[in-house]
C-alpha cells in the first residue's frame, strides 16, 4: 500500500511537471513570437527590454529560461507583470483566490444537495413519469451554456424584476468580501451560485440515478430487501452509499477545476474578480508571467484533487490495496 | 427480460448487431424526434443565404444603422431612440416576428439577427460535427495504440492525457485559441490566417482528446484479453489484423456513442471562446459570437442574445437526447453489472 501511495506521488509531481513544461513551450517557445517583447509590454524601451531578457535569461537555451520562471514562481516569488505596471503575479492571484473558492464551495454545496436529492429521488420512482421528468430537466440543465444562463439570470435580476419584491434585494454585479458583510456575500453570490450549479446538478443527479438503478440489481441489495428492510433504507442507506463512488471521484476532478480557475465564464459574466476571470484577462493582454503563474496554480489543484480521489480509493477498495 | 432475449435466438436467423441498433434507436420516439428537430435546424441553417437574401433581403455582414426598412407598409428605421423618459441614445429595432423584416430585430450594428442566427449556425454546427469527428478520430488512434500495445507507449501516452486534462478544459482552449488567433498559426511553409476556422476545430478537438480517449483504451484492453483475440493471437495472426478484423469493429460501437456527445459538448466549447472573441472571427457570425454581441444589449434588447442561446440549447439538447437513445440501443453499459 505505501508503495501504491508513492508511486502516485511520483506520478503527480511528474504530471505537475509535464504541465509546467507544457505551458512554458506554449506561451514561451511559439515560434516567430519573441517573449521579450511580449512580458515587456508595448512600446516598451531599448532598457527595458535588455532587462528583461537578461531577467529571464531569454538570452540563454530554453532549459535555463524554464528553470529561471520556476525559480521566480515558486522559490524566489517576485514573477512581475510589465504589462499591468510592475505588478508582482503571486499577490495577485492570492487576491482573487477567495473569490473563486467562495463561488465554487457555494455552487458545489448547492449542486451536491440539489443532485442527490434529483438522483435518489428519480431512481426511487424509476420508470415512471416523475423520473422521466427529473431526467429531462437534468438533460436540459447539462444543455444549457453557462454565459448565457448567467446573462438571462441577470436580465431577470438586474433589470426586468429587479425593482419588484423578488429580486430587489439583488446588489450590482460584483463580489462583496465575506468579512465587509456575511449578508452581502450571500447575496452578491447566491445566483452566481445556482448559475454555476445548474450544470453540475444535471451531470450528478443523471449519473447517481443510473449508478442506484444499477446498484439494486446487486446481491447486497437483494440481501438488503429479502431481509424485510423497508424500501426507503435497501435505497438511502444501502443503495446510495456504493453509488456514491462515481459521484465523489467526480466530485473531486470538478471541484478542483473549477477552484483552478475552471468557473471563468460565470465569474466573467457575473463580474467576479476571481482566479478564471484573472486567467483570461491575463491570456487576453498577453501576459506572460501571470499565464504562466495562474495556469501553474490551477493545475497544481487539479492534479493534487486527482491523487487525493486516488488515495481514496486506496482507502476504500480492498482490491486496490491489497494489490 | 430473460423471456425476450430467448424469443429472438428462436426466430431463426440473427440479425447483426447494428440492425439490431438501428431497429431500437428507430423505435425511440424521443431519440427520432431529436434527430429530426437536429436535421431541421441543420436545414435551416444551411438555407441561410436563401433567407437573406429572397425573404429578408439583407446583407447581414455589413453595418446599416443609417438604413431603414418597411414594415406593415411604413418605413421604421433600424436606430430608434431609446425607451427611456428622455429619449437618450440609439437602440436597434426590436423584434418584429414578420419574417420578412428583422424578424428578430437588429444588433447594435443594424445587422439583422435572424439572418445573422442562421448564418450563424452554419459555423457552429460545422464546427462542431468536425471538431468531434476528428477528435474522435484521434482519441480512438491514442485508446488503441495506448490499450492494445500497453507498455511503454500505454504509459507516456496516459501520463500526456493526464496532463492535458490536468489544465480546465475551457482555460486549455482560451490559452491555445489566444495565442494561435492573436498570431496566426505557421507551420513550415503552410499559414493558417486567424479566421480559418480550422483554429477553432483543431483546437476543440484537441482539448476532448483525453475525455474520449479513455472510454476507448478501457474497452481496447478488455478486448485484448478476450477469448477470441486470445484465439485469434494463438493462431498467429498478425497483430495488424487482429487490430483491424478484432478490434476495431468492437470498438466502433463505442466511437458512435461519443460523436453526438461530443458535438454537443464541441458546441458548447464553440460558443464558449467565440463569446469571448476568441472563436469564430467578425464579421463571421457564430452563435456564440451572436449572443457576445447581444450582451451590451442585453437590458433593451434582449432578443439578440435570448436567441441565439436558445439555439445552442436546442441542438445541445438533441444530440444528448440522440447520444442517450444510441448508447442504449448499442447497449454500450458494461454488461456484467446488469445481472439479473
Amino acid at each position: 500500500m505505501l508503495t501504491a501511495l508513492l508511486r502516485r506521488l511520483a506520478q503527480t509531481l511528474f504530471v505537475l511537471f509535464g504541465i509546467s513544461v507544457l505551458v512554458f513551450l506554449v506561451f514561451f517557445a511559439t515560434p516567430g513570437a519573441d517573449p521579450t517583447a511580449r512580458i515587456a509590454g508595448k512600446n516598451a524601451s531599448p532598457e527595458t527590454m535588455e532587462k528583461v531578457r537578461h531577467e529571464y535569461g531569454f538570452d540563454r537555451p530554453l532549459p535555463v529560461q524554464y528553470a529561471t520562471m520556476m525559480k521566480k514562481l515558486f522559490i524566489t516569488r517576485d514573477l512581475t507583470s510589465y504589462v499591468d505596471r510592475g505588478e508582482p503575479v503571486v499577490p495577485e492571484i492570492v487576491m482573487a483566490a477567495p473569490v473563486t473558492l467562495s463561488l465554487a464551495a457555494g455552487g458545489a454545496a448547492i449542486w451536491v444537495i440539489a443532485s442527490v436529492t434529483m438522483g435518489t429521488v428519480a431512481a426511487a420512482f424509476r420508470g415512471t413519469l416523475i423520473d422521466r421528468g427529473l431526467m429531462i430537466l437534468g438533460l436540459i440543465g447539462i444543455s444549457l451554456p453557462v454565459f448565457w444562463l448567467g446573462q438571462v439570470a441577470n436580465l431577470v435580476t438586474q433589470a426586468r424584476y429587479h425593482d419588484t419584491w423578488m429580486f430587489s434585494w439583488v446588489p450590482g454585479l460584483g463580489y462583496i468580501p465575506f468579512s465587509e458583510s456575511p449578508t452581502g456575500w450571500f447575496r452578491a453570490l447566491i445566483i452566481p451560485w445556482i448559475v454555476l450549479a445548474v450544470l453540475f446538478t444535471g451531470i450528478y443527479g443523471r449519473v447517481l440515478r443510473a449508478d442506484l438503478v444499477a446498484a439494486s440489481g446487486e446481491d447486497f441489495m437483494r440481501t438488503a430487501r429479502a431481509k424485510g428492510l423497508s424500501p426507503a433504507r435497501v435505497l438511502l442507506v444501502h443503495g446510495l452509499r456504493t453509488s456514491m463512488i462515481t459521484f465523489v471521484s467526480l466530485f473531486g476532478l470538478d471541484f478542483a477545476q473549477l477552484i483552478g480557475g475552471g468557473a471563468l465564464l460565470t465569474e466573467v459574466v457575473f463580474g467576479l474578480q476571481g482566479v478564471g476571470r484573472l486567467t483570461y484577462q491575463a491570456l487576453s493582454n498577453l501576459d506572460l508571467p501571470l499565464i504562466m503563474a495562474s495556469v501553474m496554480y490551477s493545475a497544481v489543484f487539479v492534479v493534487l484533487a486527482n491523487a487525493v480521489v486516488d488515495v481514496i480509493y486506496v482507502f476504500l477498495d480492498p482490491r486496490v490495496r491489497d494489490a | 427480460m430473460v423471456i425476450k432475449t430467448g424469443s429472438s435466438a428462436v426466430s431463426g436467423v440473427a440479425a447483426g448487431p447494428w440492425r439490431t441498433a438501428g431497429q431500437a434507436l428507430v423505435r425511440n420516439r424521443p431519440a427520432m424526434s431529436a434527430l429530426a428537430i437536429l436535421l431541421l435546424v441543420t436545414f435551416a441553417c444551411i438555407m441561410a443565404p436563401f433567407y437573406a437574401h429572397d425573404i429578408a433581403h439583407t446583407d447581414p455582414f455589413t453595418s446599416n444603422v443609417a438604413g431603414s426598412f418597411s414594415l406593415n407598409g411604413q418605413n421604421v428605421d433600424i436606430m430608434q431612440p431609446n425607451d427611456n423618459p428622455l429619449h437618450l441614445g440609439l437602440s436597434p429595432a426590436g423584434p418584429t416576428w414578420h419574417p420578412s423584416a428583422y424578424f428578430l430585430g437588429a444588433d447594435s450594428q443594424g445587422r439583422d439577427v435572424a439572418a445573422r442566427l442562421l448564418y450563424g449556425g452554419r459555423n457552429s454546427l460545422l464546427i462542431s460535427f468536425s471538431a468531434a469527428l476528428l477528435c474522435i478520430g484521434m482519441a480512438a488512434l491514442v485508446g488503441v495504440l495506448s490499450g492494445f500495445f500497453g507498455g511503454v507507449v500505454d504509459m507516456v501516452l496516459s501520463r500526456l492525457m493526464d496532463i492535458m486534462w490536468a489544465v480546465p478544459v475551457y482555460l486549455f482552449a482560451i490559452s491555445l485559441s489566444i495565442v494561435t488567433i492573436s498570431q496566426g498559426l505557421k507551420i513550415g511553409p503552410f499559414t493558417v490566417e486567424s479566421d480559418n476556422l480550422l483554429i477553432p476545430i483543431v483546437i476543440i478537438a484537441l482539448v476532448y482528446v483525453p475525455y474520449a480517449a479513455r472510454p476507448v483504451r478501457g474497452r481496447v484492453m478488455t478486448l485484448r484479453n478476450a477469448e477470441f483475440v486470445m484465439a485469434a493471437r494463438s493462431l498467429g495472426v498478425p497483430r495488424w489484423r487482429i487490430l483491424l478484423v478484432d478490434i476495431l469493429p468492437n470498438i466502433s460501437a463505442t466511437l458512435v456513442v461519443l460523436a453526438p456527445l461530443l458535438t454537443a459538448l464541441a458546441l458548447l466549447a464553440e460558443s464558449a471562446l467565440s463569446f469571448l472573441s476568441i472563436g469564430v472571427q467578425a464579421p463571421a457570425a457564430s452563435w456564440g459570437t451572436i449572443i457576445q454581441d447581444g450582451e451590451g444589449l442585453i437590458y433593451t434588447r434582449p432578443m439578440v442574445a435570448i436567441a441565439p442561446g436558445l439555439a445552442i440549447v436546442t441542438v445541445v439538447l438533441t444530440l444528448n437526447i440522440l447520444g442517450d437513445g444510441l448508447r442504449d440501443a448499442l447497449d454500450i453499459r458494461e454488461t456484467s453489472r446488469k445481472g439479473s
